[in-house]
């Protein structure tokens, strides 16, 4: 609490106090009789006490603004409420208006201070200081601001790395947690880029710094983040048109109904009633303020935007955020995006009297020189499978049959590994393969072997984000791909997707998002490396495990911090969770003052109601609105 | 040119109000204030002393809402 809820907190409790003593001795005056009816005018010197005290400010700023040419303010509408009821004798409905309305507003403070700090805390990556190192073995605690390229800075255990760089010395596990959501730590060593932001947490490390502070990525993501709220979304943008009208609005129907009626009944020769209708009027003015509606629809764009960017889930304006939540398509670009992007052993098929085990050593051994993405996974397949080293003592004679495949001698026998090509010059007979991927052929001592197949695989939880994505009630789900139709079939059917475009260049990428563009509203999610014209062209441009890629940070509207397909439903669940309690709030404030209004001017509701219809919906409005930073279970 | 300041204002119809009353300024090209975020971005006109224009802008602001603060 700061200072000024302080005051406005004792100023509430001091009138709240007062005003249940008054209220009490008023009971036992007029039911019981105990003690003597206050006289009229000691009643109204006694309820002006605590209506002063917890209203003064009120009354000063509505003279202030008059002044300034500011009538319809919330303040005018309290004061003008108030002493209209003060002056219709109802002192206990017109102190208990203003002190609720007070406690309303300490609420209001209150809750939003809070969610404020709440969220901020989320997003709390902003380093504090960087240790830099002016001799080896020393260093001292600097502004990371003044931290330049090249420096060399010491992270100790537990502190947040303040700046982007290189690892030149330590190993250590980082938690990412405060920039990509996932919990897994991550294990680096020298030689390995690191993030600010990132929580080292159990080794020393050294760095080199590769970026200034402002250009670090915790600065952008705070820069992101904290700006995203100014691109308005188009509820917030007819939330405060709505607020504009709405209070002059209701201002000139009290008037109308504080004068119009008894005038008619004076016509008529009926009794004017003035005083009814001028406590009808009132009743209007009190549910006049727009006051829920204003700051709960803010404050839930603000806590959807926050809890997402707590999931890694970086979205850059409220804008987005409901653009997001109307999408009917999704399309992805495959590679780096539903599939690793890299190649990985997907099928060892030995001929008869191999085992999968000769085979893979074989290729694994005569491709160990080599540095080319194939060998690799051979080789990587191979160590990880049987859990073995490979023994390059065993090898001899390694030749590389340029566009064929590689020839060696492995434990005196002659293992061919390539193409087709190389098989049918050393082998009689081979089975063929026309699978979609890389085929490597092996033979040993002119006998086929079998075959590896090597291709790109889907990412862990690409079928499941593509299911998510329907369940989500997402209705088409596409996949662009530059591929050749035969792997992209075959990707779409292992994930799931029904709808791909393969074949398509660059610049047919744009043209076929244009064309789905026209028929719905699409999401384009791509790895940013070459997607920029379409992540802007697209109504949602999303860009994937996007950390420390400056071109997919401008172009995307949405950045997810890792590279899981399934964060795309998550963002999708946050949009539509956020957008379903936009809406609650705008049709509940909006329902309930409207029917407060209708008993008010029909002098069903009293005072009571109106201060339900404007402090209670506010509270209930901002208590909704703050339930949106909740994402963990989307 | 652009320029964000930090704000103080105590309800979100008060932050609506100083929006539209920078942009009203003259020297503004355009202006958001964001409530949850205590912060005013500023757009200014080419040519405009945005040190001039910010003291206006804080005078017009004051006249729509007594209760604000902008950190120049």
């Amino acid at each position: 609490m700061n200072k000024k809820q302080k005051k406005s907190l004792i100023k509430i409790i001091i009138a709240a106090v007062l005003v249940i003593a008054l209220a009490v001795i008023e009971v036992l005056s007029e039911k019981y009789g105990v003690i003597p009816e206050l006289p009229k005018w000691l009643a109204f010197v006694l309820y002006m006490i605590p209506y002063l005290v917890v209203g003064y400010d009120i009354l000063w700023r509505a003279i202030k603004n008059i002044r300034n040419g500011q009538v319809f303010d919330e303040n005018f509408l309290m004061a003008v409420a108030t002493i209209g009821a003060i002056a219709l004798g109802e002192y206990r409905e017109g102190v208990a208006v203003m002190l609720f309305y007070q406690i309303g507003e300490f609420f209001q403070s209150y809750a939003v201070g809070k969610s404020r700090k709440n969220i901020t805390a989320l997003m709390d990556i902003r380093p504090d200081y960087a240790n830099l190192e002016t001799a080896p073995g020393e260093s001292e605690k600097v502004d990371p601001d003044e931290v330049e390229i090249g420096s060399v800075i010491v992270i100790k255990p537990g502190e947040k790395i303040p700046l982007d760089g290189k690892v030149i010395e330590g190993e250590s596990a980082l938690d990412t947690a405060a920039l990509t959501g996932e919990s897994l730590p991550r294990t680096v060593r020298a030689g390995d880029d690191v993030l600010s932001g990132c929580i080292n947490m159990t080794g020393l490390l050294r760095a080199l710094t590769t970026a200034e502070f402002e250009e670090s990525t915790a600065s952008k993501i705070l820069d992101m983040v904290e700006n995203a709220s100014s691109k308005k979304s188009r509820s917030e943008n007819f939330i405060s048109k709505f607020a504009k009208y709405y209070t002059p609005i209701v201002c000139y129907s009290a008037l109308a109904l504080a004068v119009i009626p008894p005038v008619v009944n004076l016509i008529t020769g009926n009794a004017p009633g003035w005083g009814n209708w001028i406590y009808r009027a009132l009743t209007f003015l009190v549910i006049s303020c727009p006051c829920a509606l204003v700051i709960s629809i803010p404050l839930s764009f603000f806590a959807g935007i926050g809890g997402a960017s707590k999931a890694g889930v970086l979205i850059k304006g409220s804008n987005y955020l409901e653009a997001l939540s109307k999408v009917k398509a999704v399309a992805f670009d495959k590679t780096g995006t539903l599939t690793k992007g890299s190649f990985s052993v997907t099928e060892i098929a030995p001929s008869e009297g191999v085992s999968e085990e000769e085979l893979l050593k074989a290729a694994a051994y005569v491709e160990s020189y080599s540095t080319h993405p194939i060998a690799i996974s051979l080789r990587d397949a191979y160590v990880g499978k049987f859990n073995t080293e490979i023994d390059k003592a065993a090898l001899s004679d390694v030749k590389e049959v340029s566009g064929h495949g590689v020839t060696a001698v492995l434990n005196g026998s002659k293992i061919a590994a390539g193409n087709e090509k190389m098989m049918r010059d050393v082998c009689l007979s081979y089975s063929r393969c026309d699978k979609p991927g890389t085929v490597v052929y092996v033979s040993k001592d002119g006998s086929f072997m079998g075959y590896i197949l090597i291709s790109d695989t889907p990412k862990e939880g690409a079928k499941e984000a593509v299911e998510g994505l329907k369940k989500a009630g997402i209705e088409r789900v596409i996949m662009l791909t530059g591929d050749s139709p035969k792997a992209a079939e075959d990707i779409a059917n292992r994930v799931g997707v029904t709808e791909f475009h393969a074949g398509l260049l660059p610049g047919d990428k744009v043209s076929r998002v244009e064309d789905i563009l026209k028929q719905t509203s699409l999401a384009f999610v791509g790895d940013g490396i070459n997607d920029a014209p379409v992540l802007t062209r697209s109504d949602v441009g999303i860009a994937m495990g996007a950390l420390g890629s400056d071109a997919a940070i401008e172009a995307a509207d949405i950045v997810l911090m890792d590279d899981d397909p399934r964060k795309v439903r998550k963002a999708i669940r946050i949009s539509k969770k956020c957008m379903r309690i936009v809406y609650e709030n705008i049709v509940f404030a909006i329902g309930i003052k409207v029917l407060c209004l209708i008993l008010g001017a029909l002098g069903i509701a009293n005072m009571w109601v109106a201060i339900f219809a404007d402090v209670g919906v506010m509270v209930i409005a901002v208590l909704n609105a703050i339930r949106t930073m909740w994402v963990k279970n989307l | 040119m652009k320029k964000t300041y930090g704000i103080e204002v105590d309800c979100a119809n008060c932050a609506n109000k100083m929006e539209e009353a920078a942009k009203n300024t003259a020297g503004v090209k355009d202006c958001t204030v964001n409530f949850m975020t205590l912060k005013m971005k500023v757009e200014f006109e080419d040519g405009a002393d945005h040190e001039a224009v910010m003291q206006d802008v804080l005078k017009n602001c004051k006249k729509v809402e007594d209760d604000c603060e902008i950190f120049l």
